[in-house]
């Protein structure tokens, strides 16, 4: 069944038969489902990892129209992966980037860009005019709120998501199977789990998770015999050990907003759901110049650099007593309680979870964050030292 | 029963990188208990501050959610698999409350 319905085909002229003819050869495909990919509007919320492939990949496969949000600009950490964009691209917003790079792909494709954050306050109008959602955000708030303007507007949402080597892929359809929120009834809360820019993505991973996301949009649109899609099975890929495994998900009757009795009638605000808006009370920080100001008095203070041996590799923080992220509570005892500790990561938040970590598990010493982590003491301090 | 929980990549930071592990349980709570137990940094992201399991980890025994069999009950055979599915959600920061946090590019929220 396909989710565009027949009286929206649209004929293919002439010029349009050698450009798909490969599509036209598919009698999965054929014309029929060239001209519902040629009538389907597509929106794919972040031009970024996921986005890139998605992109390229749907205006390659001759989708009519494809939207793209996004209000970041391009960065150059993002190209080891972020494929749409080039070099010169640098510090251009993404959607304009993307825009460009679809048209010279298949100036066929009408491209509509939204240079905005995605929010509540803009969701249902910026959705609602679409046939399917590509979900390649990297955040949570936003793949709650992605979730929910889905399941209210009844559009399927094509759900891809990364972390270092490990991809997830599956589509919700709240009319067809389970939400987000039927897996994940909620997020984690903040600041538990590292993200990308921290914990790192292995390149090629968001190109493999977004062409399976793009090959779901595609057979949405094109339509697919029960059970050919990805709604209600979960795909785990983990690019290290090249490996696939599929779990089922089921529709959770008591899901919040899709399930027998919803109390989510409208979207709500997804920071607060997320927890992002809570102050994280009594966890003291100290910028770089205090930092410095101190170890230059020779105070006494014990220097704590949670980051992994291959970051200390990229360059090891003077004085700093290495113990990863993912062993403080284990080594708590080679830590002196009487002595101040400052934590010390890439950016400052692994450095804050371990003090949250520290605390939980009954250290008594005072800590101290390093706010900016090495990233801002290469900064503020010392400029012969990389940001990475 | 000897059981093999598979790990995410998410948490192999408190695994010292494994991947898998072999422990000993009658039902899937067993299992992640023996599992967390084996390593305690990573207790708290498994369960919150009542002992119950984070709502964004999903337990599946074989293929099966255990939500939708007997939760933490659902009992494991001998050489099964135990597979913990966290949330993920890629690239941005997840730490936003403190205002100590900057985001990925090094600048303040």
């Amino acid at each position: 069944m396909s989710i565009i319905s027949d009286r929206r085909l649209v004929a293919l002229d002439n010029s349009e038969i050698p450009r798909y003819s490969r599509h036209l050869l598919l009698p999965e495909v054929g014309p029929e489902g060239q001209q519902r990919l040629k009538a389907a509007k597509v929106l794919i919320v972040g031009a970024g990892g996921l986005g890139a492939p998605l992109a390229l990949y749907l205006a390659a496969a001759g989708v009519g129209t494809i939207g793209v949000v996004d209000h970041d600009l391009v960065e150059a950490s993002n190209l080891q992966r972020q494929v749409i964009h080039s070099t010169r691209d640098i510090d251009r917003p993404k959607t304009e980037s993307a825009k460009d790079r679809i048209r010279g792909l298949n100036p066929l494709v009408n491209v509509v860009t939204y240079n905005v954050a995605l929010t509540a306050g803009n969701a249902m109008d910026i959705l609602h005019d679409y046939d399917v959602v590509a979900d390649g955000t990297d955040n949570y708030q936003t793949r709650y709120l992605v979730n929910d303007a889905c399941v209210l507007l009844d559009i399927p949402n094509v759900y891809g998501s990364i972390f270092q080597f490990e991809g997830q892929a599956t589509v919700f359809h709240a009319a067809d199977g389970p939400c987000y929120r039927c897996l994940y009834p909620a997020p984690p809360p903040p600041g538990l789990v590292p993200s990308c820019a921290e914990g790192g993505v292995v390149g090629v991973l968001p190109g493999i998770v977004g062409t399976i996301q793009a090959c779901e949009v595609i057979k949405l649109i094109v339509g697919v015999g029960e059970g050919q899609g990805l709604t209600g099975r979960l795909l785990l890929f983990d690019a290290w050990r090249m490996k696939f495994r599929e779990v089922k998900l089921e529709k959770d009757p008591a899901c919040p907003v899709c399930g027998e009795n919803p109390v989510i009638n409208e979207l709500i605000d997804y920071e607060q759901f997320c927890g992002l808006t809570q102050p994280d009370e009594g966890m003291d920080g100290i910028t770089p110049l205090e930092l410095k100001a101190r170890l230059d008095k020779e105070d006494p203070l014990q220097l704590v650099d949670v980051r992994e041996q291959h970051e200390r590799n990229v360059f090891a923080f003077e004085g700093a007593k290495p113990v990863p992220f993912g062993q403080v509570v284990r080594r708590m005892d080679e830590l002196d309680p009487h002595t101040e500790a400052v934590f010390i990561c890439k950016v400052g938040r692994r450095s804050a979870l371990a003090i949250r970590a520290l605390r939980e598990a009954g250290y008594a010493g005072r800590m101290l964050n390093l706010l900016g982590g090495t990233n801002a003491w290469a900064r503020d301090v010392d400029n012969s030292l990389p940001q990475y | 029963m000897a059981v093999t929980i598979l790990i995410p990549t998410a948490l192999r930071a408190f695994t010292d990188r494994k991947a898998e592990v072999e422990v000993e349980g009658r039902t899937a709570g067993e299992a992640v208990a023996a599992f967390a137990g084996a390593y305690p940094d990573i207790r708290h992201h498994l369960y919150d501050d009542a002992g119950s399991l984070r709502s964004f980890i999903n337990i599946y025994v074989g293929e099966k959610n255990v939500k939708d069999a007997s939760g933490l009950e659902t009992p494991v055979r001998d050489g099964e698999t135990v597979m913990i599915v966290p949330a993920i959600a890629g690239g941005k920061a997840l730490v936003r409350d403190s205002g100590a946090c900057p985001d990925d590019t090094g600048r303040r929220p």
